[in-house]
């Protein structure tokens, strides 16, 4: 027990000097992990403030012209130009001109005067659906407001429908708050699959695996060996991310830090129980690259962090219970953003316990028994 | 011969380099020399002795410090690119594209060089008339042996007609009988009046060249045809018999750590000794009993080891201290192979092969590219599981077999496997680790290999900036760490130089007397000779097994009464695949 224990400190201290030695890749260790994550905090956000467009004018009244100046009053909306048909919004759309294209028909001020249906069309560019969604939220909440205001001034009655959205968590829906702490997964796990799986694979490349076998280490202690220092490797990651999120972009954290650190010990450990197994299939440095990405890109997708997975279809569905990211998502900006208890994150957890579990111990088998 | 005639003329050639340690290394230290055009020349020497920068000058790839250089006729260091119009180079590591089947790397060479369609229409079957890889047009690369990347590699620089052929190393790494093939390559691209000059370190090769140059060190040592070289050494060469129950090796241990000797290695059961002087001999003793001396004709080897002598001095001989001389071999079988199979798909690597290994012998695996060696020594490591078959390494089974188990082999990969980006020292430290050496008794050991193995000069370089030879030290040194009962050594001499191979020897003979068992693989045929015994593999089947004297005996002629180790293995691997294949018919 004690030999074993050795042993596996041995091969920890081995691995953090080959990690840790070269003082470009302890940078390289640090450095973009936070880069990524202050590129991502300002770059990657949803949230709009100047949206181009078109006008179609049709109705040309008093209460349009009133409806246009609430929209550009907005601060989102900026008029790129004012056409007399809605023809010509057509090439201004597909030449990304205009995002939008507010088509306000005639008869408007008397339909909406009568109480019938007072029609605005609006047209969106379809290919940048994110943003084209967005936009038209916006809009719509704008014109809507616009209408019931209008009919109110005017004395007129009737189901006059308020629709009042609000968003918890993140009453401003600011793209950031979402996005960092998700990121603290999505980054570490990136960073440490691939470590795990690029250093096993160097070594069984540099033939220096086949000495670790022949030395008196059993598999389990190679694997607790690869384990603990990219384990170390996340952890610093992680805190870093966290720093920023806390300390730079200022988000505010909800819930406990003791059930963070937890969920995401138990995440790494389940993200790194992947990199062992890829490498464990991986017979060169490059077949292990090649792996890590074939696996990491559609964890990323597949992990709610750009879109819910309760939206895609059943199948991936399925598909995302092997995700660890996709518990680390739910359990970072749970925890981080609502304050989620460790009772309401334990699902999440055991799921990632059970990957950890399974990836682990068959990649120690693999370790020995991979043909070739 | 005038300048104009000859291939290459070098007047007063420097070159330094500059390592990444800031170590300067001075490769060429004033080379003068003339190559004759259409003749074969042959640079021989030790590792670091300057013949890689001899041709790399030569080719105008890098260009000298000082001193003028003309290569057929023209200042090379003025006009290279004259010069690469006109020669073909081929540099140790060709660079052969793996994916590409032998006729596309073929077609790409020819692109690059801009040969004609029509030229090429008459190249082509020419040179796989020459290499016979007519067969394997079809084969990627990265699929052929080792023997058959080179002779594509030799195809490749041949796609045009040089006027001058320069190799490096063609044959490190190839097994006997692709390296026969390929010196008949050579031997008729000179007849057909190509000049050539290749680089070697295998000493019999040297001496079929119709010139050799010798260097050492950035100079060049002796020039002249092998057969005057070789005149230097007569009357110094002698067969030794060793007493009853001393292994060859240990006399030869014994032999090459005394002051008048200059080289000593074992020869069929008997030992092979050059002497420093010709001049009255005085006959050979041991421990004040006189030894049994046949007076021989020397080779060319023996000439190379006296002249290398004469300026490496007594430095090489540390690792020959302390051999008694005494065989340790006991009945007792620390290794048993019964009918071992390993299949990859439908190919057989190892088909049926069976032997015994006793404790304290060291014992060879000997075969050509492919022949199932690695294979076997990976199966008795544990790295790979059996397909079939039982083998027991000190009675257990590797692959499953506990920690304890293993903790009493030790392991020597074909490649260097050790840590690179670590030192020296991080090295030793952690194979001691690992092997369970702790606090005192972990330092004592590391600084005891250190000194054995002269690697205290190097302790806090990275081991990956190592020089060649002291990379396989190293690679020793952490395998001997735990003081294993067992070693397995795979291709451990690969690429090293006569000297190296003698110093390694040395401490395997020293080994084996404190009664380690060792298992070697190896290209060399003559290091056979350090075995107990030996068994012969091809194709994954065991062809011969026996001592040394035993195998020589096997290739026996009338014509040939006194086969050298390679002759005899040759002739051996010929047989069964002339019977394969009337089997086969």
């Amino acid at each position: 027990m004690l030999a074993s224990l050795l042993r596996i400190l041995t091969l920890i201290h081995k691995e953090l000097l080959v990690i840790l030695k070269d003082p470009k890749s302890r940078a390289s260790l640090v450095l973009p992990p936070i880069l990524q994550c202050l590129i991502f905090g300002y770059a990657a956000t949803y949230d709009l403030n100047t949206v181009p467009y078109a006008l179609v004018d049709l109705d040309r009244s008093a209460t349009s012209r009133e409806l246009v100046s609430k929209l550009e009053g907005s601060g989102i909306f900026r008029r790129q130009t004012t056409l007399a048909q809605i023809g010509q919004a057509v090439t201004l759309l597909n030449t990304q001109k205009v995002v939008l294209v507010v088509v306000i028909e005639r008869d408007f001020e008397r339909q909406l005067a009568g109480g019938g249906k007072a029609a605005v069309q609006v047209i969106a560019d379809g290919r940048n659906s994110n943003t084209s969604g967005v936009a038209l939220g916006y809009a719509n909440t704008i014109i809507a407001d616009f209408a019931n205001d209008w009919r109110s001034r005017q004395g007129l009655s009737g189901p006059v429908v308020e629709v009042t959205s609000r968003a918890w968590f993140n009453p401003q829906l600011e793209t950031r708050w979402t996005m960092i702490p998700s990121l603290i997964g999505t980054i570490t796990m990136m960073m440490t699959m691939m470590l795990t799986a690029m250093s096993v694979a160097r070594e069984r490349e540099e033939g220096t695996f086949d000495q670790l076998l022949v030395a008196p280490f059993t598999p389990t202690e190679i694997m607790i060996g690869k384990a603990v220092p990219s384990m170390i490797v996340g952890i610093v990651q992680s805190s870093a991310i966290l720093i920023v999120a806390l300390f730079w972009f200022q988000i505010p954290f909800a819930g406990s830090l003791a059930t963070l650190s937890l969920g995401l010990a138990l995440f790494l450990a389940a993200a790194i129980g992947f990199g062992l197994f890829l490498s464990s299939l991986a017979s060169n440095m490059q077949q292990a690259m090649i792996l890590c990405f074939v696996f990491l890109m559609p964890f990323m997708l597949l992990s709610g962090l750009m879109s819910p997975v309760d939206n895609m279809p059943e199948v991936l569905q399925y598909a995302t219970v092997i995700n660890p990211l996709k518990y680390a998502i739910s359990i970072t900006r749970r925890v981080y953003l609502e304050g989620a208890h460790l009772t309401e994150m334990l699902p999440d957890m055991l799921a990632l316990v059970a990957i950890a579990a399974v990836t682990m111990p068959v990649s120690a088998w693999m370790f020995r028994h991979r043909l070739n | 011969m005038s300048a104009s005639e000859a291939a290459l003329v070098a007047t007063d050639v420097r070159k330094t380099f500059v390592r990444n340690t800031g170590e300067v290394v001075e490769a060429l230290a004033g080379v003068s020399l003339q190559v004759e055009r259409g003749a074969l020349t042959a640079l021989v020497g030790p590792d670091g002795a300057g013949k890689t920068t001899l041709l790399r000058l030569a080719s105008g790839l890098v260009v000298p410090d000082s001193g003028s250089l003309d290569v057929i006729g023209i200042d090379v260091t003025r006009f290279p690119q004259q010069v690469q119009d006109k020669i073909s180079y081929m540099p140790q590591r060709f660079g052969l594209y793996e994916d590409l089947s032998v006729q596309e790397n073929l077609d790409l060479y020819a692109d690059l060089h801009g040969v004609p369609q029509v030229e090429r229409n008459e190249v082509y079957p020419r040179l796989f008339g020459m290499t016979q890889l007519g067969r394997f047009k079809e084969r990627p690369a990265g699929k052929l042996s080792g023997g058959m990347k080179q002779k594509l590699g030799l195809a490749c620089t041949l796609v045009r007609s040089p006027q001058l052929l320069l190799l490096d190393e063609p044959t490190v790494g190839v097994d006997p009988l692709s390296r026969r093939e390929l010196w008949e390559i050579v031997f008729q691209l000179v007849k057909d009046g190509l000049s050539v000059i290749v680089s070697t370190s295998y000493l019999d090769e040297a001496e079929r060249c119709e010139r050799a140059v010798l260097m050492h060190a950035g100079r060049i040592l002796a020039e002249g045809r092998p057969n005057e070289i070789t005149a230097s050494a007569k009357g110094c060469c002698f067969l030794v018999r060793a007493p009853d129950g001393m292994p060859a090796r240990s006399l030869q241990a014994r032999l090459f750590g005394l002051p008048d000797i200059a080289d000593a290695v074992p020869e069929a059961g008997r030992v092979r000794v050059v002497r420093r002087s010709s001049a009255a001999p005085p006959p050979f003793e041991l421990d004040g009993k006189s030894l049994e001396a046949e007076a021989v004709e020397p080779r060319f080897e023996d000439a190379f080891m006296l002249l290398f002598d004469a300026i490496a001095g007594d430095q090489r001989r540390e690792s020959h201290a302390g051999i008694a001389g005494q065989a340790s071999v006991n009945e007792e079988t620390v290794v048993e192979v019964r009918d071992l199979v390993r299949m990859f798909g439908n190919f057989t690597a190892v088909d049926h092969v069976s032997f015994k290994v006793r404790r304290g012998e060291v014992y060879g695996l000997l075969g050509p590219n492919g022949a199932g060696k690695s294979t076997t020594f990976k199966m008795l490591c544990g790295l790979l599981p059996a397909t079939s078959g039982t083998l027991h390494v000190a009675g257990e089974n590797l692959l499953t077999a506990g920690a304890k188990a293993r903790q009493r082999l030790g392991y020597v990969a074909q490649k260097f496997s050790l840590y690179g980006q670590l030192t020296v020292d991080e090295n030793l430290e952690f194979f001691a680790s690992a092997y369970g050496l702790r606090g005192s008794s972990r330092r004592e050991r590391i600084k005891a290999l250190k000194e054995q193995f002269e690697l205290d000069r190097f302790s806090e370089l990275p081991s990956g900036q190592l020089p060649g030879g002291f990379k396989q030290r190293l690679a020793l040194a952490a395998a001997l760490l735990h003081q294993p009962e067992i070693l397995f050594l795979d291709e451990a001499t690969t690429g090293a130089d006569p000297l190296a191979r003698r110093q390694f020897w040395g401490r395997i003979t020293g080994l084996s007397e404190r009664g380690v068992t060792v298992i070697v693989t190896t290209h060399f045929m003559e290091e056979a000779e350090y075995c107990d015994r030996i068994i012969i593999l091809d194709a994954g089947k065991n062809l011969a097994e026996g001592t040394p004297l035993d195998i020589r005996a096997h290739a026996e002629t009338d014509r040939d009464k006194a086969p050298t180790m390679e002759q005899a293995f040759i002739a051996i691997v010929e047989k069964q695949r002339r019977k394969d294949k009337e089997g086969g018919a």
